[in-house]
């Protein structure tokens, strides 16, 4: 009998705090889903759209590009990826398996970039980007490359290749050299294979971070057609001013997307095994 | 083993990565500091060398403590309630119940979604004639100024940054409850221990290390707030929600104030550093394998 009593508490609780995570969303969602006849601001609230329409997503999605933003967000996340596995894998390699003078030096050259925020050092890293013109003003290409070179490696990325490197079998390396390979082709052929598994970790981590950026494209971006997925859903504030239905909608809208890669990928974040590898 | 690389393989390596880092790292990094000794306010052209007045004008601000006091205001409501919360729902999920799984994608859920799209959900959630207003004049109270009172804006949006890390130091705390030997809590049933005495005895002093881990992140991270804010309150009314990143992104952005505002990101560094410093050298040893 207690123990029934224990599990059913247990699971009031757990039920209640998953309300509550959610039910901003469900909020937005009913919001979104009311027709124009009917009060968004009624008393008592409905949650249940009393009048039911899709016309708030078929106007939003008329009025604005969600197509763009979202492949826009596509190039800026995928670049970002992309140069991650590469570079954190080239640079976790030597630290995890050579020897060489200066070691010690880039090894906490990097280990110190953690504990700089990127908040820190926003306005210089704004600087250096008008300076090599990787801007919107000056071509699309220009303004991607912009968006996506700040973030392009992180010392978690680079650590985290080290580790994968470090537990591959020395012998490994060895029989390949005795095979003839030169140390490039060992490098992309035989260990790159092998670090799989901590690649699609970063690439999956990587991915979530940049796709959810704000703060950097709403410093550099000043084009409408390159904003990405964030920056356009605040901009729905702005273009809809008090069309509470199409801003939710819209958000609503832009959330889709992850929400799918969420749900593919879940094992991947809610298992444990890689604990705190999203940037809180 | 032999040496199979030429001398200058391991640098060829490390060069892209490093090159990244330099340009749009260390680079930043030092301007920041030398930034911080000119003074733009006049012309952005002509900086004029000031030393370190940008440093006195800052102390001598009554905003910048205003700022810097909401900062550790956001810290001290946050950081306790992320530390203690989210190790309590890890300990109700680790129990051997049905449903774990969706319970985990659900608290987990805010993590993935969007920072933009969460402020908004709030702040609809804030509006004046808005849900919770309602179930505040349920309540028998007069309706709140979530945002638009000075007295509350900080506090609401804090409420979304909790809101949206507790699934995200759940899962730190599930991974490491799962290192709790179970015998410990088998001789707790034997001896007849309660639920809450079961874990105060238990739990909480063999996962102390990760308590502090998460104390430290959310510290960090709720140095670094701006999305919350920039998407709710744009720091207002009457600066009663700005916190320090958000007065940087400001004064350098906004007023082209870049010494001021890099005077500030001085400040700011040397409070996150001092948090970083205990973190990696305390609690993540293991993880840099320093």
């Amino acid at each position: 009998m207690k123990r029934i009593f224990e599990k059913f508490s247990i699971h009031l609780i757990l039920l209640s705090v998953s309300i509550l995570s959610i039910f901003p969303f469900i909020w937005l969602i009913s919001t979104s889903l009311k027709g124009n006849s009917e009060n968004i601001f009624a008393y008592p609230p409905t949650i249940i759209p009393q009048n039911f329409t899709w016309a708030n997503y078929v106007g939003v999605w008329h009025k604005v590009d969600f197509i763009g933003y979202f492949i826009n967000s596509m190039i800026v996340a995928g670049g970002t990826v992309l140069l991650n596995l590469i570079l954190s894998s080239m640079a976790g390699y030597p630290l995890a398996r050579m020897e060489f003078k200066g070691k010690k030096f880039a090894f906490f050259s990097i280990l110190s970039t953690i504990m700089i925020p990127f908040q820190v050092i926003m306005l210089p890293v704004y600087l250096v980007t008008l300076k090599l013109h990787l801007v919107d003003s000056v071509s699309n290409t220009a303004g991607f490359i912009g968006l996506i070179m700040p973030f392009a490696v992180s010392a978690f990325g680079i650590f985290l290749m080290r580790q994968a490197f470090l537990g591959i079998p020395k012998e490994m390396e060895e029989a390949a050299i005795i095979d003839g390979c030169s140390v490039w082709q060992l490098f992309w052929k035989v260990l790159i294979p092998m670090v799989k598994p901590s690649l699609a970790v970063l690439a999956i981590f990587t991915f979530i971070g940049s796709w959810g950026e704000f703060l950097w494209p709403s410093i550099v971006l000043t084009k409408e057609s390159m904003y990405t997925l964030p920056v356009g859903v605040n901009n729905l504030q702005g273009m809809f001013s008090s069309n509470w239905r199409f801003i939710a909608a819209g958000s609503i809208l832009s959330t889709i997307p992850i929400l799918i890669f969420f749900l593919a990928m879940q094992r991947y974040f809610i298992s444990g095994e890689n604990e705190g590898a999203v940037k809180g | 083993m032999f040496k199979y690389y030429g001398k200058y393989v391991p640098y060829l390596f490390l060069l892209p990565a490093g090159l990244v880092l330099l340009i749009f790292f260390f680079i930043p990094f030092f301007q920041t500091v030398y930034l911080s000794f000119f003074d733009y306010s006049s012309s952005i052209y002509n900086p004029a060398v000031v030393g370190f007045a940008n440093y006195i004008k800052l102390f001598h601000s009554s905003l910048f403590y205003k700022v810097l006091w909401n900062t550790f205001l956001y810290l001290f409501v946050a950081v306790p309630v992320l530390a203690i919360f989210p190790l309590f729902v890890a300990i109700l999920i680790n129990q051997k119940i049905r449903g774990v799984t969706l319970y985990k994608i659900l608290i987990y859920l805010p993590v993935i979604v969007s920072i933009v799209v969460a402020a908004i959900a709030f702040k609809w959630l804030y509006a004046d004639q808005g849900i919770l207003n309602y179930i505040v004049t349920l309540c028998g109270m007069k309706p709140i100024g979530w945002l638009t009172d000075p007295d509350w804006a900080l506090y609401s949006v804090i409420i979304v940054t909790i809101w949206k890390g507790i699934g995200y130091y759940m899962i730190i705390y599930l991974a490491a409850l799962m290192s709790v030997p179970k015998e410990l809590y088998e001789a707790c049933d034997i001896d007849g221990a309660n639920f809450f005495t079961k874990h105060l005895t238990v739990t909480i002093p063999h996962i102390m290390p990760t308590i502090a881990l998460v104390t430290t992140i959310s510290a960090i991270s709720a140095m670094k707030v701006f999305a919350e804010i920039y998407v709710m309150t744009k720091g207002g009314p009457l600066n009663s929600s700005k916190t320090i990143v958000y007065y940087i992104y400001e004064r350098a952005f906004e007023n082209l104030d870049l010494g001021y505002a890099s005077a500030m990101s001085v400040v700011l560094l040397i409070i996150v550093m001092a948090f970083s410093l205990i973190n990696i050298f305390c609690f993540e040893r293991n993880k840099y394998q320093l």
